[in-house]
């Protein structure tokens, strides 16, 4: 963890103009990412953590998106890339596995030529060559009896394994990063647990450095180094695995920790949950954005926040609440673990 | 595979036993007048109705009426009677510039209606699809016996670039057989080429949203190569079962006007003159032997879907 970092963003901000003014999807975000790292970004739909994985290789470029920042990969400035430099970077030095594997495999081509299609687009190899290699992937992956899989169509495939295939068309090129977005909602929760073990595996095996996208701290708990907690489109917390769920500064966390259930407690009467909805990007409050559903709520609120470290044993642990440690440590008990309590009326 | 072709052609024979039945339904039972005095036309005489009466049947229950039709159907035997002609002899003399026509305008209409509908998706939202929409409104709006006559006169009559209708059979003269077909080709397409070009920029559309096309930008393929292979592929699925459906119609009536306009001897221009002649044979013969074309057509289309769709090859399990 102490190599130096592949990946270095820097206030990477993403707005798209609609008509009903700029809609600002991502705002002031950065972090780095070392070889062999998993950095876990959290949040709920809308949150802006796709928008930012996305616009690392280009996805989100079109006429009405504004990206300003920076998004350095091992020094090459990305977000400045010509299409052709982007094409090359996309699955060479940056693999994405997408979130639903049902509909991420285009359903009128065989699997395994999908993924010879992504290895011919940038290695001058044959197409047997290519198949070799494909079959090599899919036993690498776990995919049983792969010499014969690969002729397959999606149809053919289940969920885990199509998003097994994903996994190995995403690493195909040995690229240096691995974006996976939202990898395991679309899977039950078998075979959820069998992908993570996958992705940890070749995290390992490779020292890829991987950015997991997902809103299941379950998932984040079982394979991240590092976590990033999004709303609304800004980063509210930022912390090691352990900072972050022994530790968790903002309210926001605490409520996503409040609603997973578990197992080793008694079952709770209902389903916590995180009273009201996300604001609408378009109408963001004054200063904290998580303000109007937070039951902390105080004087300094709507001045906003800068995202600082406030623990002085921990400068890595850095969040966006104007509450005292100590007060945040009070506050979060929620019957005896942490969570955001319900508001008063 | 060829389990699903078998299927669709038997299928498609029952499809026909249907239809040939609708016709013996709606030529020789359902009008409330003696089938053999429409049959023999206008002016005949009573012995030739008596002659029909018992050529046909008329007099015996009706599976074995239906029977009796079916079998001068078959055998060639179905006749108009003034003057009389064999229909077989008419439909057959009458195919190779109905086909020559229709199967001219068929491909006219997919390469134009699949080129610009792909130049108008992948620059939806310019200029040139701006362009390119307006011009496929400009044709689907005029129609056929307004868009003749006018070819007609400047490229004919003032211009005399293209001869004034007719048919010259290809085995005669090729390069004659396409000066005459050209304006007939395009007037038969220029609808279907604007609504083919609509239909393909939306499909297109669509599908530009698809994981699995994002997915396919992700892999770092040329936008070009994603257009191609993943958009444009999958956006001709329905394509497909649109032009079974309106190939097939053409073959089978479309083309009436179009060989009426431009005086081109095949079968459209014999049911025109048929219908009004009132002679009820050739229009029996013309509506079976359209039905077959549909019903082929659509066949074809259902293999060719397969091949193009893997998921249909499997019946409805696959998703």
């Amino acid at each position: 963890m102490s190599a130096a970092p592949i990946l270095s963003v820097r206030d990477l901000r993403v707005g798209f103009a609609t008509e009903g003014g700029l809609l600002q999807a991502v705002d002031r975000v950065s972090f780095d990412l070392s070889p062999g790292e998993v950095l876990a970004i959290v949040g709920e739909s809308g949150s802006g953590k796709s928008v930012t994985a996305q616009t690392m290789i280009g996805l989100t470029r079109s006429k009405n998106a504004r990206i300003e920042g920076s998004a350095k990969l091992d020094g090459e400035e990305l977000l400045e890339a010509d299409d052709a430099m982007m094409r090359r970077l996309r699955g060479e030095r940056i693999g994405m596995v997408f979130q639903d594997p049902m509909t991420s495999f285009n359903p009128v081509y065989r699997i395994g030529n999908q993924i010879i299609e992504a290895i011919r687009a940038h290695e001058d190899v044959d197409k047997k060559q290519a198949r070799q290699r494909v079959v090599e992937l899919f036993d690498s992956v776990g995919i049983p009896n792969a010499a014969n899989r690969v002729d397959n169509y999606p149809h053919e495939f289940s969920g885990g394994m199509r998003q097994r295939a994903m996994i190995a068309m995403a690493l195909a090129l040995a690229p240096e990063v691995l974006i996976a977005d939202e990898p395991t909602t679309a899977l039950d929760v078998t075979i959820q647990a069998q992908i993570l073990r996958l992705l940890e595996q070749l995290n390992r095996e490779r020292g890829l450095a991987t950015i997991l996208i997902t809103h299941d701290l379950g998932v984040v708990a079982e394979v991240a180094d590092r976590v990033l907690v999004m709303y609304a489109g800004k980063v509210v917390e930022e912390g090691t695995l352990d900072e972050i769920f022994y530790d968790p500064q903002h309210p926001y966390t605490w409520g996503l920790m409040g609603s997973l259930t578990r197992i080793d407690r008694p079952r709770p009467h209902r389903l916590p949950q995180i009273a009201g909805s996300p604001p609408s990007l378009l109408d963001l409050p004054k200063g904290c954005p998580f303000r109007p559903r937070c039951p902390h709520e105080f004087s300094k609120c709507p001045e906003y926040p800068g995202l600082e470290a406030r623990l002085p044993e921990a400068p890595s642990h850095r969040d966006r609440c104007w509450l005292t440690p100590e007060q945040k440590r009070e506050k979060r008990q929620v019957e005896g673990q942490i969570g955001l309590e319900a508001p008063a009326s | 595979m060829l389990r699903f072709i078998a299927r669709r052609l038997v299928g498609m024979v029952l499809v026909l036993f249907v239809v040939s039945v609708i016709v013996f339904l709606v030529f020789n039972v359902i009008p409330n007048s003696p089938p053999a005095q429409r049959l023999a036309g206008k002016n005949a005489t009573p012995a030739l109705v008596k002659g029909i009466e018992k050529e046909w049947g008329f007099d015996k229950s009706l599976p074995e009426q239906y029977v009796t039709m079916m079998k001068k159907v078959f055998t060639g035997e179905l006749i108009q009677y003034s003057p009389r002609v064999p229909v077989d002899d008419r439909i057959k003399e009458g195919i190779p510039a109905t086909l020559s026509l229709s199967i001219g305008a068929g491909i006219i209409w997919l390469a134009f209606g699949l080129l610009l509908g792909y130049l108008a998706a992948t620059h939806a939202g310019g200029w040139l699809d701006r362009g390119l929409t307006g011009l496929a409104v400009a044709g689907i709006s005029i129609p056929v016996f307004l868009l003749a006559p006018v070819l007609i006169y400047f490229l004919t009559y003032k211009l005399e670039i293209f001869p004034n209708g007719g048919y010259v059979p290809w085995t005669e003269d090729p390069w004659e057989w396409l000066k005459h077909l050209i304006l007939p080709w395009f007037t038969l397409a220029v609808l279907s080429i604007g609504f083919y070009s609509r239909v393909l920029r939306s499909n297109m559309l669509d599908v530009m949203n698809e994981d699995y096309v994002r997915t396919a930008h992700a892999k770092g393929l040329s936008e070009r190569r994603v257009m191609m292979r993943h958009v444009l592929r999958n956006s001709l699925i329905p394509i497909t079962t649109l032009f079974g459906l309106d190939f097939g119609a053409t073959i089978a009536g479309t083309a009436i006007i179009t060989e009426v306009l431009y005086n081109i001897e095949g079968i459209g221009l014999y049911a025109a003159e048929s219908i009004g002649k009132l002679e009820l044979p050739p229009i029996m013969g013309i509506t079976l032997y359209g039905a077959f074309f549909v019903v082929l057509v659509n066949a074809l289309v259902d293999i060719a879907y397969a091949y193009l769709d893997p998921r249909v090859r499997l019946g409805s399990t696959a998703r």
